[in-house]
């Protein structure tokens, strides 16, 4: 065996759990399946290269030069938009490391007391109260956390995402927390730019015929033919989404509420997040704070090595491997108060925590809740439903 | 108050762990970041009550300021709106700016509150801002904990 320690600097995104794809070195974020974001960029990219190869010298010419420019900028913001959306960690929820998911589990274990055998746990919920509305979390086996409100795990990444909104094909990620706005402002300025591509198309084409019979000299050339059939199907789908978009943006609710109808219905919850104004709504989500990502894609992993032993450090740098065990005192109600004197403590023993963990990962496998795992295939169809 | 004393470094390289409270997000004024201020069971024979109640309001104080919808993020937002976000490149969002402030505030706090009592702080961030991750050490004051520190030692070693 060498003594000599290979340090080779790993990053935490290469060992991060879930179905992303990373690049330049995790700055990079995206799903696995990208295929349908190369053609977003296909289709916006070669049609304004078309645009501007044969529409604009003519429109320069004859109207003003500053049409080109602002197209040149319209569309500098829209392929800024849709890399920002396409890039960024949506607002991904790391998943629990073992402590905490230990202990999370020993709660809910005490909470749900003994269940006789054959017989389906609980559902793991905790009611939680937000501005005077119970809403329910609900716990994530794959992650092993309570969901915070609103978020929701995608399948198709394999993670919790905060605020999760849907899963975008078209732009190769989920919209999330983190990348709503960004999603939003791409899908109202390529509303635009199909807007003003489409009108100066058939401006250059009624300007062209203008001077002899429409019926007889109809001149379109190929890539005008092609500009406005691409604008005229992407009018219809983006500036719908946009639409929609803002109605949801004015009510502060995400597509995901939307489609399962979380908010809406007599003797439902209202919509305990929404400000019922609908100036504080859009500001809130338009112009709130850029949120930062809680996903250290960038940071230094310390590589195990046998030969040395570090000592045990709290720090975040390093995977904490600390082995406990859960005993659990008095039953807890679940929901967010917890009483004082049902604390489960962890301690330390390597049998009776290898086991217990075994039997925790066993009892997430086998026991399926109605609720919980089920949902989650639930949800995640609906975002694939929306998405499309 | 018991007679154990710890620095920080002496915490991360020699003392064992015994035992770690996580302390949960309160979301009763809605999803903005807030943390629970109740007083840990596990903590009271640890640390004052008050102590730890004024660094989990300071903390949610620092969370307050970092999300507010003011005049402030209004302009933030306008005008990185006009540089299509580019300006991030080169500025510090007021997040990121009141992140820096917390993780100093909390080095701060494990060095002269936590430390010398044997616990240590972990900066939400590092736990995806869901919990509050208090890490508590062995306490050389007390006699009861000394029998389960030991036996654990060998195997917190890495």
């Amino acid at each position: 065996m060498s003594a000599v320690m290979i340090t080779r600097k790993v990053r935490k995104w290469e060992k991060l759990p879930g179905k992303n794809t990373f690049c330049c070195d995790g700055r990079v974020m995206m799903a696995r399946q990208k295929g349908v974001f190369y053609l977003t960029l296909f289709l916006i990219v070669g049609t304004c290269a078309l645009f501007f190869a044969f529409e604009c010298p003519y429109l320069a010419i004859h109207l003003s030069p500053t049409i080109p420019v602002f197209a040149v900028v319209l569309f500098l913001f829209v392929m800024a938009m849709l890399l920002r959306t396409s890039f960024s960690d949506p607002g991904v929820l790391p998943r629990a490391l073992p402590e905490e998911a230990s202990f999370i589990e020993m709660e809910i274990e005490a909470a749900n007391g003994n269940v006789p055998a054959g017989q389906r746990p609980p559902p793991r919920i905790r009611n939680v109260q937000i501005n005077n509305q119970i809403v329910k979390l609900k716990y994530c086996y794959t992650c092993k956390i309570f969901r915070p409100p609103r978020a929701s795990h995608c399948s198709i990444c394999d993670n919790c995402v905060d605020r999760f909104d849907h899963h975008c094909p078209w732009v190769g990620n989920c919209v999330g927390k983190r990348n709503y706005r960004f999603f939003y402002l791409f899908t109202l300025s390529l509303s635009l730019l199909t807007i003003y591509i489409f009108t100066f198309d058939i401006v250059h084409v009624v300007m062209q015929n203008h001077a002899g019979s429409f019926l007889i000299s109809l001149k379109m050339c190929a890539s005008t033919v092609l500009e406005v059939l691409v604008c005229f199907f992407t009018l219809w789908s983006v500036v719908g989404l946009t639409g929609f978009h803002t109605y949801l943006i004015s009510l502060n609710q995400t597509t995901n509420e939307d489609i399962k109808g979380s908010w809406s219905g007599k003797n439902r919850v209202q919509n305990p997040y929404s400000h019922k104004n609908i100036m504080k709504n859009c500001s809130e989500i338009l112009c709130g704070p850029t949120y930062p990502s809680v996903l250290d894609r960038r940071g230094v992993m310390q590589d195990d090595s046998p030969s040395l032993t570090t000592p045990a450090t709290p720090s975040s740098t390093s995977d904490s491997t600390v082995p406990q065990t859960t005993k659990p005192t008095a039953p807890l109600i679940p929901n967010e108060q917890t009483p004082d004197d049902a604390k489960p403590s962890i301690a330390a023993s390597t049998e009776i925590s290898t086991s217990l963990t075994e039997e925790g990962e066993e009892s997430a496998a086998h026991r399926v809740p109605p609720l919980a795992s089920p949902e989650t295939d639930a949800e995640a169809s609906i975002a694939k439903a929306a998405a499309q | 108050m018991a007679t154990e004393f710890h620095n920080l470094q002496e915490l991360r390289h020699s003392a064992s762990l015994v035992n770690k409270v996580f302390v949960q997000r309160d979301y009763s004024e809605g999803t903005t970041c807030k943390f629970q201020t109740k007083f840990p069971s596990e903590l009271e024979s640890r640390v004052e009550r008050t102590l730890f109640e004024d660094t989990v309001k300071t903390l949610n104080n620092f969370y307050a300021e970092a999300e507010k919808i003011g005049a402030h993020s209004y302009l933030e937002a306008c005008v990185a709106c006009g540089t299509a976000y580019l300006i991030f490149l080169c500025m510090e969002t007021r997040y990121e700016k009141v992140l820096k402030k917390i993780a100093k505030y909390i080095q701060e706090q494990n060095e002269k509150v936590y430390a010398p009592r044997g616990l240590l702080i972990t900066d939400p961030i590092d736990r995806g801002m869901r919990v509050i991750e208090i890490s508590i050490y062995e306490d050389r004051g007390s006699s009861g904990s000394s029998s389960a520190s030991s036996s654990m030692s060998g195997s917190t070693a890495r």
